[in-house]
């Protein structure tokens, strides 16, 4: 299928849901209240729309230290549901997501690239 | 149509109200997600990938021109400018803020909608025949009882916390087109050999990781007896059954393990139960009263032939070719019955812009006496269409990209949202429908191989209907890959069947082919007018699967 990403060679074809016992890198996810937007767990704590902003955590005790920072008192009243998921080192573009569930919610759906986060970061150029 | 009474009215603005308030709670933080979480799914509000989604019910997939308005004018105002109509005649926004659903809902209350019953474990949202009221044949119409049935469901204090979702379907016509075997409960409205109208009540039907046909409990329920028999098999399930597994909580799994016997007579006992009580019996006046709401339009007195039509047909090729698939007889001469595909070749199955659905919302005021219906294969309808207008309607269907004449043909696909936007999917199922629309776009082609459902859900809980597909196509997650597999002469109609698997599941980039060699074994292994489905019956799996899997 030649939708978006997914339909290149490089990227498909991992659907590890979440992440899995033996990821070396992870990071940190979950849905905002208000909209649903999917955002991820940035360095200084807060919450940001950009998986590229996002903080990557090394090894398990890392991801389950970052997991923890997400979840202080209250952090309800922000996001639902925030979890672990894999992310993988690629030599050229950096830290990208594993699963194909996570590549579509950092982008949006692969069959309306006019929609979702692909769209804005289209029309900021 | 049915037209809300002051009672309806204060039920869905009571609701919308106090819906606002949770939401309020919720964003000041007061309400913890957890208890949250319900009373949003009570309102049709889910959390899916990339956002919320809101689910419309659309009971018995009847719409007024009035109503499709309002949801394009949702669609523009809270969406990204079109919404999904689903395989349970609904439709779905994938991309509402929740601070805005209680003014989106407080829209829909002003044209009588809602989104109650469309999520929880409630008896859902009824589902019925799109052509009822339309089709000749047609023993009664059968959103008489639907409306029944949904009055008597909304809000039902026994059954609101049931061990799993509830839903009934309804057909009024021998041939069913609301899948009926598959539902909880499916009702056929059928006549006795005195004459009477009444009821066949089908039970224990679904899909999901454990697809059952129903089993026929009742031949013939009296016509003001069914919602004591319907509260009879509510009573027989919410008591039997299982709240310790949720894959394991559906009616059929009750059925399936208490056997057919016993599950008749246990049902049979409290319904002598109920029915001594008088409690349930519909009043006769009641009848009436919503019997009138669905009294056939006005229609005129016309020739069975029209002129201008046969002229049409013979000046425009592509007129006639989409009056031959797309267009279906109606009980009334000089009418017909269109429909309108939501399949355009390539296109996402189901989806509608705001622009299209107010076209279509014209076309209804206009030439269908003001009223649509939503088909759970995700089509459109404009049930009463006289033939002089045809040839009009067609035209402004064009001009919307609407008229794809590929009705019941191979890229007519169901396909669930999958995992571009569900949060349950294991794999994609629009971008696969794409491909085989694609892939088979030459609709001469597609006129030869006929008749063909292909039927995708992108997990086992079979929102695409893939074990009733003529081609079934399920996608799983195998070894942290996007596999489909496939499945071989499902069948959703009167002769409900479920599919065979046919073997190894097939990659993405492998699927699209492996599709392509099931039908042209079929072209090859068919008697002359043929549909795919008697081939299959008639030769069966094997020939199938050697080509599928030949080295």
């Amino acid at each position: 299928m030649k939708n978006g990403i997914i339909g290149s060679n490089s990227e498909k074809f991992f659907m590890a849901q979440h992440s899995s016992k033996g990821a070396r890198f992870q990071a940190v996810t979950a849905n905002r209240l208000l909209d649903g937007e999917v955002v991820y767990l940035a360095a200084d704590n807060s919450w940001t729309e950009v998986f590229s902003k996002a903080e990557i955590a090394e090894g398990p005790e890392a991801g389950e230290a970052l997991l923890a920072r997400a979840v202080p008192d209250g952090f309800e009243k922000q996001v639902l549901e925030p979890y672990l998921f894999e992310a993988i080192e690629d030599e050229n573009t950096g830290f990208r997501p594993v699963s194909v569930r996570e590549i579509i919610r950092a982008k949006g759906p692969t069959v309306r690239l006019d929609l979702g986060k692909q769209a804005r970061r289209q029309a900021q150029g | 149509m049915y037209r809300y009474d002051e009672f309806d009215h204060q039920l869905v603005a009571e609701r919308v109200e106090q819906f606002r308030g949770q939401v309020e709670r919720r964003v000041s933080g007061e309400l913890s997600e957890d208890a949250f979480k319900p009373l949003r799914l009570m309102n049709g509000v889910y959390l899916q990938l990339h956002a919320y989604m809101l689910r419309v019910a659309i009971p018995y997939g009847t719409l007024s021109s009035r109503q499709l308005r309002k949801l394009a004018h949702i669609a523009r105002e809270y969406d990204r400018g079109y919404g999904h109509f689903t395989t349970r005649q609904n439709i779905q926004y994938n991309w509402p803020a929740l601070a805005r659903i209680p003014d989106l809902l407080a829209e829909l209350a002003e044209v009588e909608m809602h989104a109650i019953q469309t999520s929880g474990n409630c008896i859902r949202n009824v589902t019925s025949d799109q052509y009822a009221g339309a089709i000749a044949d047609e023993i009664e119409d059968p959103r008489i009882i639907s409306e029944i049935i949904r009055q008597w469901s909304t809000f039902h204090p026994e059954f609101s916390y049931l061990p799993r979702k509830f839903k009934i379907a309804v057909t009024g016509h021998a041939h069913d087109r609301a899948a009926i075997k598959l539902h909880d409960i499916g009702i056929v409205i059928v006549r006795n050999e005195a004459g009477e109208i009444g009821y066949e009540v089908h039970v224990g039907g679904g899909q999901g990781r454990t697809p059952f046909i129903a089993k026929k409990l009742a031949e013939f329920v009296p016509k003001d007896k069914l919602l004591a028999y319907l509260e009879a098999v509510m009573r027989v399930y919410n008591m039997l059954g299982r709240r310790d597994n949720s894959y394991k909580a559906r009616i059929k799994i009750l059925v399936h393990e208490t056997g057919e016997e016993e599950m008749r007579k246990l049902v049979e006992a409290e319904f002598a139960q109920i029915d001594a009580s008088k409690m349930l019996e519909v009043p006769q006046a009641e009848i009436d009263r919503i019997t009138r709401y669905f009294e056939p339009p006005a229609f005129e007195t016309l020739p069975a032939e029209s002129a201008a039509f046969n002229k049409a047909q013979a000046d425009d090729a592509g007129f006639a070719q989409w009056c031959r698939t797309n267009v279906v007889a109606h009980r009334q001469l000089g009418y017909s019955i269109v429909n309108i595909s939501l399949k355009p070749i390539g296109g996402v199955p189901g989806d509608a812009t705001d622009v299209q659905m107010e076209a279509i919302a014209e076309l209804a005021e206009v030439y269908s006496f003001d009223e649509l219906r939503v088909t759970h294969e995700q089509n459109l309808v404009l049930p009463h269409i006289r033939l002089d207008d045809l040839k009009a309607v067609y035209d402004r269907l064009v001009t919307h990209e609407l008229a794809t004449p590929n009705l019941g043909l191979i890229s007519d696909a169901i396909a669930c949202p999958g995992l571009d936007y569900c949060n349950l999917a294991n794999a994609r199922s629009i971008p696969l429908a794409q491909e085989i629309s694609n892939r088979f776009a030459d609709l001469d082609r597609q006129y030869d191989i006929g008749e063909l459902k292909i039927k995708i859900s992108g997990c086992i809980n079979a929102c695409g209907h893939h074990h009733v597909g003529h081609i079934g196509i399920l996608g799983v997650d195998k070894k942290g890959t996007e596999f489909y597999q496939v499945s071989l002469g499902g069948s959703a109609d009167e002769h409900a069947s479920l599919g065979d698997i046919t073997g190894r599941a097939f990659t993405e980039d492998t699927i699209v082919d492996a599709i392509e060699t099931l039908v042209e074994t079929y072209v090859g292994l068919r008697h002359a007018d043929e549909r795919f489905i008697e081939t299959y019956r008639r030769v069966g799996l094997t020939p199938f699967k050697e080509r599928l899997y030949a080295e």
